[in-house]
């Protein structure tokens, strides 16, 4: 079993890959708890709504949740608790979500500053915990030493890695990747793109034809399309999805910098209206720090 | 629902303006929708209830309701009041003393290195400060300072970092440079770190205890959510930030943190980043970002934007026939040349008034290239009288511009909508006293 060496490993900072293996800064609805030690919930919808709110979670997910506990007169803290996992689980359990399985080719993308790169290592550390031949496909050919982040952690892990030169088409740096992946029997292509506003059309359509490319040589259900999302993300975060969902329609979601205590409560309204699962969640700098998304841990955690 | 959050207020505005009559129960309908406007904004929910209260106050003061024009007076007090929270004035750079050491700290990915890149091209090019350098003392992500180096060289500022992993080692020993050195501004670019990363937040205190900066600009996503309030109070308890810089606006995040976290840390918003490139660096204007955070638009930019690419002579031209509303397709087309040369329709389409509304509009450039083409198919006589074009024009024009027959049925029957969306506009126009004037262009309620 091969581990990729963190780079830059900070004392005390070495997160492993196992389940529960971090702990959020704040409990994400604490402060619930200590509202409802004083009285009933009806008397106290304003301190509801200024905790989901705080969370990050959609304004219409919240008001239909604060009418719930007026109309079912839910008056204390378990009662609400029940509410708020069950609407959150339905959410987050879509049931387009299938069990997880690998997939040949993953196409990262995102808006600038999400976290691409550093997660397109820590997935390729996953994969090759399984005994997987992993490829890297250095596609971020406009941010200045993009290529040079992805190669230093290819070295680190021993992956090979597809490159083209700056300022060069994206595309074309895919096509040698798919090539190579094709031929050089390798389990799973890791594709970095660059960061893109979901507002730019051009940028969008670049990635509609990244897609196009690698829909040559794999069909459509070996792909996962991620967006990687910074958990300390407001309401943009939905407003992303949508359009990245648009434009090269997403297979799910990965939720980084989750050791923020940010609460990371925009992947609600995400899961809940494009039906997208969130497939992963990041929480440090170390190439272990990820996990696979699992909806019912994370509401658990909620309410920690 | 909420997303027309916009939308609603500008009905509520509106009804307040036509009417000239305001209520108690107007102000706290609009109060309302203004709250779900920040909420959606992400403006942080203890500022939003702080601003609310306040405008709320300064209703009741200022006899709002016993005013000549309530409606107007009540829009412009909200907008000066959502101004003032965001800063006053536009404040640049502190560049008092040489050499200038400024310290961009702030999240991971939030855009430092090409802000450094950015705030040295601003300074070579803008404030007369031709040698600036570069430090990279980002040692934690990989090839930062590789990124650092290669954006010093595009924008012709030095670079300095050392091989090693030690950050406070790296800016002391540039600091320390300078003694040998003609440089008039130093930027430090430091590793992304979380506010609650009390370890990392340590590094930086020990950097600023060992270099005199002149200013530690926090870099902020201008996409960040409730979080901005913690993360601008973290850094400033750390550090003491001189001023924000705001990224990634030109995205269409409608930017609530900016108002957060000026709210919290009470230092001033200096610059927002918009593009990609090194010269995406603008001034912050609170009034703009005011309106932008209110779902309003940003007319402001938008003036400029239509300024800096019309003449003054288009532009009047375009503005008669819009007011007598004689517009034809010939002139249908120049605008659609002129719109076209101020860049993407849907950026422009989201800093009108309202346009916020407009969001899910999909506006394609090859469809604007296909108006283009049927348009040049016209004749002279069709393009000015446009209800001559009858079945057997409408098939020549097809031919000649290579569309279906109803592509251009579709393409009249909107063109006489904008021709009545115009007539109201022209109508409106006596509402807004002074567009493009001190007060923001007749915010379009």
């Amino acid at each position: 079993m091969r581990r990729p060496t963190p780079l830059n490993s900070r004392p005390g900072k070495n997160l492993k890959m196992e389940k529960n293996s971090f702990v959020k800064p704040r409990g994400f609805l604490e402060k619930l708890k200590n509202i409802f030690s004083s009285g009933p919930a009806r008397e106290h919808i304003e301190d509801v709504e200024e905790a989901l709110i705080e969370a990050d979670i959609d304004l219409e997910i919240i008001s239909g949740i604060l009418e719930a506990i007026k109309r079912d007169k839910i008056s204390d803290y378990e009662g609400v608790k029940k509410l708020l996992k069950d609407i959150f689980s339905d959410s987050l359990n879509q049931p387009s979500v299938a069990p997880q399985a690998l997939k040949k080719v993953i196409i990262l993308c995102g808006i600038n500053g999400a976290g691409k790169t550093t997660t397109a290592a820590k997935l390729s550390g996953i994969y090759a915990k399984n005994g997987g031949k992993v490829i890297f496909a250095a596609a971020d050919t406009f941010r200045a030493a993009a290529i040079e982040q992805l190669e230093a952690w290819a070295k680190a892990s021993g992956t090979r890695i597809i490159k083209g030169i700056d300022g060069g088409d994206p595309a074309a740096v895919v096509f040698d990747a798919v090539k190579n992946a094709k031929n050089g029997g390798c389990d799973m292509l890791i594709i970095d793109t660059a960061g893109r506003l979901h507002t730019k059309s051009n940028l969008m359509l670049e990635l509609g034809k990244i897609k196009k490319v690698v829909l040559k040589d794999y069909p459509e259900d070996e792909i996962d399309t991620l967006l990687v999302i910074d958990a300390n993300t407001g309401k943009n975060a939905f407003s992303q999805a949508k359009e990245f969902n648009e434009s090269i329609k997403l297979t799910g979601v990965i939720l980084t910098k989750f050791d923020s205590s940010a609460k990371g409560g925009s992947i609600i309204r995400i899961a809940h209206e494009l039906r997208l699962p969130i497939k992963y969640m990041t929480y440090g700098e170390d190439a272990g720090a990820i996990s696979v998304f699992d909806p019912q841990e994370f509401v658990d955690k909620l309410f920690d | 629902m909420f997303e027309n959050v916009s939308g609603k207020l500008y009905d509520v505005m509106r009804k307040i303006r036509g009417t000239g009559v305001i209520s108690e129960k107007n102000i706290d309908d609009a109060l309302k929708d203004i709250r779900m406007s920040l909420l959606e904004a992400d403006v942080s929910y203890k500022v939003v209830k702080s601003f609310i209260e306040s405008v709320k106050q300064r209703s009741i003061g200022e006899d709002v309701l016993k005013s000549v024009s309530p409606g107007q007076q009540f829009t412009k007090m909200v907008q000066d009041e959502l101004a003032s929270f965001l800063g006053d004035k536009n404040s640049g750079l502190d560049t008092g003393r040489r050499p200038m050491l400024y310290m961009l700290i702030g999240l991971q990915g939030s855009g430092k290195t090409t802000t450094a890149a950015k705030l040295a091209n601003y300074l070579i090019k803008e404030k007369n400060t031709p040698r600036v350098m570069l430090v990279g003392a980002d040692t934690y992500r990989p090839a930062a300072k590789q990124q650092l180096e290669k954006l010093a060289a595009a924008v012709g500022a030095e670079f300095y970092t050392e091989e090693h992993d030690d950050p406070v080692k790296i800016a002391v020993n540039a600091y320390k440079s300078l003694e040998t050195k003609a440089i008039d501004a130093v930027i430090f670019d430091t590793a992304g770190r979380l506010h609650v990363d009390a370890e990392l937040l340590e590094e930086l205190k020990k950097m600023k205890a060992a270099i005199p900066f002149t200013e530690i600009l926090l870099v902020a996503d201008a996409m960040l959510g409730q979080e901005s309030v913690n993360v601008a109070k973290n850094f400033n308890d750390a550090v003491a930030i001189t001023g924000i810089i705001l990224t990634k606006m030109d995205g269409d995040a409608r930017g609530g943190a900016a108002l957060s976290m000026k709210h919290t840390a009470g230092v001033p918003i200096k610059f927002m980043g918009t593009g990609e490139k090194t010269d995406r660096l603008e001034p912050f204007y609170p009034e703009r970002i005011a309106s932008r955070i209110l779902g309003m638009g940003d007319v402001v930019s938008l003036v400029e934007k239509v300024q800096q690419s019309v003449t003054a002579q288009d532009a009047k031209k375009a503005e008669e026939k819009f007011r007598k509303a004689n517009f034809n397709l010939e002139d249908f087309l120049e605008q659609l040349r002129q719109m076209r040369k101020l860049g993407p329709m849907e950026e422009i389409l989201k800093m009108m008034p309202g346009g916020a509304g407009l969001s899910n509009l999909n506006i394609d450039e090859k469809e604007m290239s296909h108006i283009e083409a049927i348009i040049l198919s016209m004749t002279r006589r069709e393009r000015n009288h446009p209800e001559i074009i009858n079945a057997s024009r409408r098939a020549r024009i097809a031919g000649g511009s290579g569309v279906k027959p109803e592509r251009i049925s579709r393409l009249l029957k909107q063109f006489a909508q904008a021709k009545k969306m115009m007539k109201s506009m022209g109508k409106r126009r006596h509402n807004i006293p002074n567009f493009g004037g001190d007060f923001p262009g007749g915010m379009g309620f």
